[in-house]
């Protein structure tokens, strides 16, 4: 042994056996307990086990889409969905196009101004004409339940984002900055929770009423998106508690990033999975809730109509004229369950105790 | 200008407030580094050698943690009285960190080439190209294969080791002064262990910066340190080059320590061990810390905290009894260079 330079372990006969028998750790032959620089590699090389690991991508997403695939439930609320909003956006169109009633067009002829039941002209004979009827008014059914889809999802998933934006940037700033702040926010969010948010809806709705229909809506947005937001600052609070103490997000502080920037870029972006379901299944619950505003008179104005609006006018006449409550309230429980399913679908694919599979 | 030292830790206390009161993580350190000069912080887990590190360029979590006293004066300048955007203009461009966990310390929801990219950007004012180009200079610095292809692959494409040359080339970026490296090779394996050292040193003798390697492996400090720190209990308990502590330590935990370290070479059946655990710091006894575990702790070990004793120019030790045990270090160097001396002329 060369003794100009010191070696790491003592002297062997210096040593004693281990004080405490039981703890003492047993090492067989031939394992490596550490790294002594003589073992070090001269030139920082590369092993060919450290090479060979180009995997193609089974990202995150990817394995979630698949295990989405998997799910029956998931993938027929996915396509109903799908074919609800394509029908709700282009079907009013195409309607115009081949038939020529819009929505709001209530024919000039008289005798045409009543409700006639699906698939029946006028004088009771069988047509292609009015698959779902008409109103009071004599206005195609279809066309008004397809427009009504339109509103409604657009209510659903604008004011799902207004809550998305409120929300995540609540409970993010809130769960990273800790401490004080984040008792002051949290107990805010609290205090909300505990006003019936309906009531909020509705005082909201009545003290900044807007006298044209655009206006009522653009209002229904915010007003929803409000008070939706609660849940979602929180679901996005407790992930960000667990991710700042990560260590990429020390990291990111050690290279000098700053503050914002750390929460939005480095942090928000991993929660998306649990903000992704939730908001998916928010959608369907302000959807609901439009529907029971509209009901109450507090909706969307006519002309506009929504799904809550067509039922709520539709719910007047149930006893004769059945079809106007039954095909908008059906269309509506349709997309809801299928949102439901999609959304439950999405939580077990997002799952990161299922991740592990 | 200040004799050559970039980084002059001087009295550095962090306190935790806790539950159970105030943990003394940190309890009057004092070190220096200079230029170009590596130096290893030794010690057990919770002997404060993180918290030093990340005392330093403030990212201690404030509360609980707090930096009560001292000076960290890196190139001249208090880091503790900076404003904190000028320390971040410190972070990442003059101090950088690697980190022990190469598997969580990259954010597994952005590209590697985002996470490289980002650092220039900020503190070298690259543009997109300028940065990305780097980014793809710096991964094949670090020894990445293919580096063009792989910089836009997300971490989880890559392997631990691979990551962890991700993070030194992350660390590098910006050509620092100070790499602060915490247990850079604590969650790889051995063979891939020794590689990310070699790299570490090799960039290091590129750059000329220096570095700072926190470790709990005393084989990985022996071949990579100038000087050498061992921290218990939130105290520098001895201070001395490496090779010297390595041959005549003056600390009665340092020399358990060194004791603890296997060989593979030797037949002894059973490790030594220090025996007990590390303290509770948040309730030390009045004494020397570590007299409830030593074999050599007297009455006065008990009672009195032991004073900081200089041994030789370079080699300071926290004990009562230092200058015995250094002698007796080096009786025992004397005695072992006898032996293998006899033991060479005996070979024919």
């Amino acid at each position: 042994m060369n003794d100009d330079k010191p070696t790491i372990p003592g002297d062997l006969d210096k040593r004693e056996p281990g004080l405490t028998p039981d703890l003492a750790p047993t090492y067989r032959e031939g394992d490596l307990i550490h790294t002594a620089p003589e073992f070090a590699i001269a030139d920082a090389d590369v092993l060919a086990s450290e090479r060979g690991d180009v995997i193609p991508g089974t990202s995150l997403w990817r394995d979630a889409w698949r295990r989405l695939l998997k799910n029956k439930l998931a993938v027929f609320g996915m396509i109903v969905v799908s074919i609800v909003a394509i029908a709700s956006i282009f079907g009013p169109m195409i309607i115009k196009k081949t038939t020529g009633f819009a929505p709001d067009s209530i024919p000039s002829d008289a005798k045409l101004i009543k409700s006639y039941p699906p698939f029946k002209t006028p004088d009771g004979s069988f047509s292609w004409l009015h698959p779902m009827g008409t109103d009071n008014q004599g206005r195609d059914m279809l066309a008004r339940v397809l427009q009504g889809g339109q509103i409604s999802l657009m209510v659903g998933i604008i004011a799902t984002l207004v809550s998305l934006l409120i929300g995540v940037t609540y409970g993010a700033v809130a769960g990273y900055l800790g401490g004080r702040i984040d008792n002051l926010m949290m107990r805010v969010v609290d205090i909300l929770y505990s006003l019936p948010y309906i009531i909020l809806v509705i005082v909201l709705l009545a003290m900044f009423r807007r006298n044209t229909p655009m206006g009522q809506l653009l209002l229904l947005f915010v007003a929803l998106g409000s008070v939706s937001w609660l849940t979602m600052a929180r679901i996005v609070r407790g992930q960000v508690l667990s991710l700042k103490n990560q260590e990429f997000v020390l990291a990111a502080r050690a290279t000098g990033v700053s503050t914002p920037r750390i929460i939005f870029r480095h942090i928000v972006p991993n929660t998306l999975g649990p903000v992704i379901v939730y908001a998916t299944l928010t959608i369907p619950t302000v959807m609901l809730t439009e529907a029971f505003l509209s009901f109450l008179g507090f909706g969307v104005q006519a002309p506009l109509a929504s799904w809550g609006t067509l039922a709520t006018n539709g719910i007047q006449n149930i006893g004769i004229f059945p079809w106007q409550m039954v095909f908008p309230g059906v269309t509506m429980a349709l997309t809801l369950f299928s949102l439901n399913f999609l959304g439950d679908g999405l939580r077990d694919a997002l799952d990161p105790q299922m991740r592990k599979l | 200008m200040n004799n050559g030292n970039l980084l002059e830790v001087k009295d550095l206390r962090t306190y935790f407030n806790t539950e159970d009161g105030e943990v003394k993580a940190v309890d009057g350190i004092s070190f220096a580094l200079k230029r170009g000069e590596t130096l290893g912080i030794v010690g057990e887990s919770g002997s404060g050698k993180s918290v030093t590190n990340l005392s330093i360029i403030r990212l201690i979590p404030t509360p609980p943690g707090r930096i009560v006293s001292g000076q960290v004066l890196f190139d001249g300048t208090d880091i503790l009285a900076l404003k904190e955007d000028e320390v971040r203009r410190i972070r990442g461009r003059r101090i950088a960190m690697i980190f022990q966990d190469p598997m969580t310390s990259l954010n597994p929801f952005m590209k590697i080439s985002r996470q490289l990219m980002e650092i220039t950007q900020l503190h070298l004012g690259h543009t997109k190209r300028e940065a990305y180009d780097h980014a793809i200079k710096m991964l094949e610095t670090v020894g990445i294969p293919d580096a063009r292809s792989r910089v836009d692959g997300y971490p989880h494409e890559f392997s631990g080791g691979m990551r962890q040359r991700v993070m030194i080339a992350m660390a590098l970026s910006c050509e620092p002064e100070l790499l602060i490296a915490d247990e850079p090779t604590t969650a790889l394996d051995v063979t891939i262990q020794a590689q990310i050292l070699e790299l570490i040193k090799t960039l290091k003798r590129a750059t000329g910066a220096s570095v700072i390697l926190i470790t709990h492996d005393l084989g990985v400090v022996a071949g990579m340190t100038d000087h050498l720190i061992v921290m218990y209990a939130g105290k520098v308990f001895e201070q001395a080059p490496t090779t010297e502590l390595f041959a005549l330590p003056g600390n009665p935990y340092t020399k358990g320590l060194l004791r603890s370290v296997p060989d593979p070479t030797s037949e002894q059946d059973r490790l030594y061990q220090i025996r007990g655990l590390p303290p509770d710091v948040a309730h030390l006894p009045a004494g020397c810390p570590f007299a409830p575990r030593c074999d050599r702790a007297e009455e006065i070990c008990q009672r009195e905290f032991p004073p900081f004793v200089q041994l030789t120019a370079e080699h300071f030790s926290l004990c009562h009894f230092a200058n015995e045990v250094y002698e007796e270090s080096c009786e025992e160097a004397g005695s072992r260079q006898a032996v293998s001396s006899t033991a060479h002329q005996g070979r024919p």
